[in-house]
């Protein structure tokens, strides 16, 4: 059975394009044919994370609107050959993108693959809200700041009244990676501490990723962290989330924190809030 | 029916081309009651008046619509003018004919009536009779007066009541808000903005478990969180019309 997974935020800048570029690649690791699709009409990120940017010929506006069939915008990770790559286009903007190209297009690719990550865009306008459309899954970056948590409360909103599930009456699965996360600042009071931010937002936890020059570093390499530095705290995190997505009880450990011990393990014992 | 909608400043005597304004057009949906006489005329107007004395609010200052295709069949295009005059003369605003084109009409005090008219039949409610159908029997149940919510009100969502309170088993976020006819209880943390007492006035309160809201007003009265200040800050809350002054107080 296939998933569709939207990486959404609300807030720009938090780390939607790196999270989707390292969940997806730790996924296929494991053995899971992915897909990144890049929602970001006009500005897109995607291609630039993953290394392909050299390797575009045709991208989701095409298919969309049938210049080209999906087998030729499709761009094979030469890393991990279970992932691939649908860019966007960064000539036209987020308003060639019709609902029914966009729905066409993934069951095209419910065949083939067993995840499709959308990197959705900032916002809560139609690029966002096309992305969210058709997911089964979803995951809410947020950084440990009150803007973030703000915008991606809204998010957690519309995900449960514009999407295809939601509309159905049923309950979509969403979930919150805390990205950009700092130990120290939060000890000092100077960050939201974790359990502050699962409070308001109130859905459960898959992943904690401290800040690190690891992540701008692989970015800058156009290689996702996961497949970069795979030994680094972040890779490692988003490998834990990864494998939490695959059904897992990975127990949480705080960046910066041995494992088995402290407030972390104690908090995180018992599963946060549903939705 | 189209509505012309008037300039309204005029500064010149002689108005530019390029000063005209645009005049727009707008459609709209309106409601008319659809009045088909038929032969034999003097019963279908002996029934109509009786109906009309029982129910004479029900015809009062509505649009009419005369369908005149029955009385065209059956009396010709004489007959138009005529049914036209007797559901003139019971007072009816007649706006509009179906069933007649616009020639049978010219030379006739009927002649302004528009025929061209876009219609559906949709449902109507009915008049108040004095002998009740067996269909009316059934009492409608009565409308909710307390709504309930047990999910977490999210940033730029906003619950509306009217009819009465509001009851939230969760938190309601920052940029949220809840307005209610009656008073809002919130099983969570109060956050965003809440309203109370639309309807019931200045009876009405506010029950939080954690205050953290932006905005708190009952009836008429708000306040800001700039005002009752910190000492409030998340603890458990109501709030309350206190002598024509919005009153916080903690409980416990």
């Amino acid at each position: 059975m296939s998933q569709v997974m939207v990486v959404t935020s609300g807030k720009g800048g938090v780390g939607k394009t790196t999270s989707s570029a390292s969940l997806g690649a730790a996924l296929a690791q494991r053995g899971q044919n992915v897909v990144l699709i890049d929602f970001d009409v006009g500005l897109r990120n995607l291609d630039l994370v993953m290394g392909a940017e050299r390797r575009v010929v045709f991208d989701f506006v095409n298919v969309v609107q049938g210049d080209a069939k999906l087998a030729q915008a499709l761009i094979r990770d030469k890393r991990v050959d279970t992932l691939s790559l649908l860019p966007a286009s960064q000539t036209r903007d987020k308003d060639a993108l019709t609902e029914e190209g966009v729905e066409k297009v993934i069951d095209e690719l419910r065949e083939k693959f067993d995840w499709i990550i959308c990197d959705s865009p900032a916002g809560i306008e139609k690029g966002a809200t096309l992305a969210m459309r058709f997911a089964d899954i979803a995951v809410v970056v947020t950084n440990p700041e009150v803007s973030s948590v703000r915008d991606s409360d809204r998010i957690i909103g519309m995900l449960d009244a514009k999407t295809r599930r939601a509309e159905a009456g049923e309950r979509l699965d969403k979930r919150l990676l805390l990205t950009r996360y700092d130990p120290a600042r939060a000890a000092r009071g100077e960050m939201m501490k974790v359990e502050d931010v699962l409070e308001i937002l109130a859905i459960p936890l898959l992943g904690i990723i401290a800040e690190s020059p690891d992540v701008l570093t692989a970015s800058n390499m156009g290689a996702p962290v996961t497949l970069h530095a795979p030994a680094s705290a972040p890779a490692i995190a988003y490998a834990e989330a990864a494998r939490r997505l695959l059904g897992e009880a990975v127990p949480f450990t705080a960046p910066g924190q041995r494992a088995g011990g402290g407030l972390f393990s104690r908090l995180f014992g018992r599963k946060a809030a549903a939705a | 029916m189209a509505d012309l909608i008037d300039h309204k400043r005029r500064t010149r005597l002689e108005p530019d081309i390029f000063d005209l304004p645009q005049v727009r057009l707008r459609g709209r949906n309106v409601l008319a009651l659809v009045l088909a006489p038929e032969f034999p005329m003097s019963d279908w107007f002996a029934a109509f008046d009786r109906q009309h004395k029982a129910a004479p609010g029900f015809f009062a200052d509505r649009p009419i619509v005369a369908d005149l295709r029955a009385a065209i069949q059956e009396g010709g295009p004489e007959a138009a003018a005529l049914v036209l005059d007797s559901l003139g003369m019971r007072n009816l605003k007649l706006i509009g004919v179906e069933g007649v084109s616009a020639r049978v009409l010219d030379g006739t005090p009927w002649e302004r009536l528009a025929t061209r008219l876009h219609g559906r039949d949709t449902a109507l409610e009915a008049p108040d009779d004095e002998t009740p159908s067996a269909s009316d029997a059934k009492p409608e149940p009565p409308a909710p007066t307390s709504l309930l919510i047990d999910r977490p009100v999210r940033s730029g969502q906003s619950v509306v009541f009217g009819e009465g309170d509001v009851t939230i088993v969760g938190s309601v976020s920052s940029g949220a808000e809840v307005l209610a006819g009656g008073s809002i209880h919130v099983y969570g943390t109060l956050r965003g903005r809440a309203i109370a007492g639309l309807k019931a006035g200045v009876q009405a309160r506010i029950f939080c478990h954690k205050l953290e809201a932006e905005l708190l007003g009952v009836d008429q009265l708000y306040r800001t969180a700039e005002h009752w200040g910190a000492g409030l800050h998340g603890r458990a809350v109501q709030v309350l019309c206190d002598r024509g002054a919005l009153r916080l107080t903690a409980f416990g």
